[in-house]
C-alpha cells in the first residue's frame, strides 16, 4: 500500500493548511475510477470552521459525490490538517472514516514544526489505521 | 411504490455490491425498515438509538433529510434517496 502524489498537490495542501490556520483545512483529490491516481485537487470548505474539527458541508458533500459520479471519477485522497497535533488520525477521524478505498492524508500545520513538512497517508478501514508510504513525484 | 436508494461504498457489503437498490415506504423511517428487511444489518449502520447516526448523511432528492423532519421525512413514489458517509473528523 502506498500513495503516489505530485509535489504540486503536496505543496498546495500544505499552503492551504497554513492559509486556513488556525482552523483545520480539508479537501479531496479525485481521479479516474479504478486507477488509484490522484489527478484533480479540490479544496473543500471546512463547514465547522474549527481548529479541532472539520466537516464537509452536507450540500457540498452531495454536490461532490454527484460530480464524481458524472465524471466517472472516484475520491482517491481525503485530506485535512491538524493544527496543534501530529499528522496522525485522531479518534474522531477514525470514527468518521467512511471511505474504505480512500487514502486519508493528514498534514500538520502546527507552528513549532513549520516550515518542516509533516505529510502522511493512511488507510482507515473498519476502525483500523494503517500508515502507508508516500511517494512524491516532480 | 418504488424508491431509488443510492448506497455508498462502505455499505455495499450489505447490498451485494449494488450501488443502487429499490425500497418502499412513505417516510424515511419506513424506507430504512424496508431496506433492513431486504438487507439485514444495514439499518443498524444508519440508526443509533432510534435516530440517524451522526456520521451518515441522507438526502431525499437534493435535500438533506435533517431539514425535512429526519426519520419522519415524507417520501413519495419516484423520489430518490441518497446515503453518504459524512466526511469529517477532528
Amino acid at each position: 500500500m502506498s500513495l503516489t502524489i505530485s509535489r504540486a498537490f503536496v505543496d498546495a495542501i500544505i499552503e492551504q493548511s497554513r492559509a486556513e490556520y488556525p482552523d483545520e483545512c480539508c479537501g479531496v483529490i479525485l481521479g479516474p475510477v479504478g486507477k488509484d491516481s490522484p489527478e484533480r485537487l479540490k479544496p473543500m470548505i471546512n463547514a465547522a470552521h474549527s481548529p479541532t474539527f472539520y466537516e464537509f458541508d452536507p450540500k457540498d458533500l452531495l454536490a461532490l459525490y454527484r460530480e464524481v459520479d458524472d465524471n466517472d471519477e472516484e475520491i482517491v485522497v481525503i485530506y485535512h490538517s491538524h493544527t496543534e497535533t501530529e499528522a496522525f488520525p485522531s479518534r474522531t477521524d477514525i470514527a468518521y472514516a467512511g471511505e474504505p478505498g480512500a487514502h486519508y492524508v493528514l498534514v500538520s500545520s502546527r507552528k513549532e514544526i513549520a516550515p518542516a513538512i509533516e505529510f502522511r497517508s493512511y488507510r482507515i478501514i473498519e476502525g483500523v489505521v494503517t500508515e502507508e508510504e508516500v511517494s512524491i513525484t516532480d | 411504490m418504488s424508491i431509488d436508494v443510492r448506497i455508498p461504498t462502505i455499505l455495499r457489503p450489505f447490498t451485494k455490491d449494488q450501488k443502487a437498490v429499490t425500497a418502499s415506504g412513505a417516510t424515511l423511517n419506513a424506507v430504512i425498515s424496508d431496506l433492513d428487511a431486504q438487507y439485514p444489518g444495514i439499518g443498524d449502520r444508519l440508526l443509533e438509538n432510534g435516530a440517524l447516526r451522526r456520521f451518515i448523511n441522507i438526502y431525499v432528492n437534493d435535500e438533506d433529510v435533517r431539514f425535512l423532519g429526519s426519520l419522519d421525512a415524507p417520501i413519495k413514489d419516484g423520489d430518490s434517496v441518497t446515503i453518504l458517509p459524512a466526511v469529517a473528523g477532528g
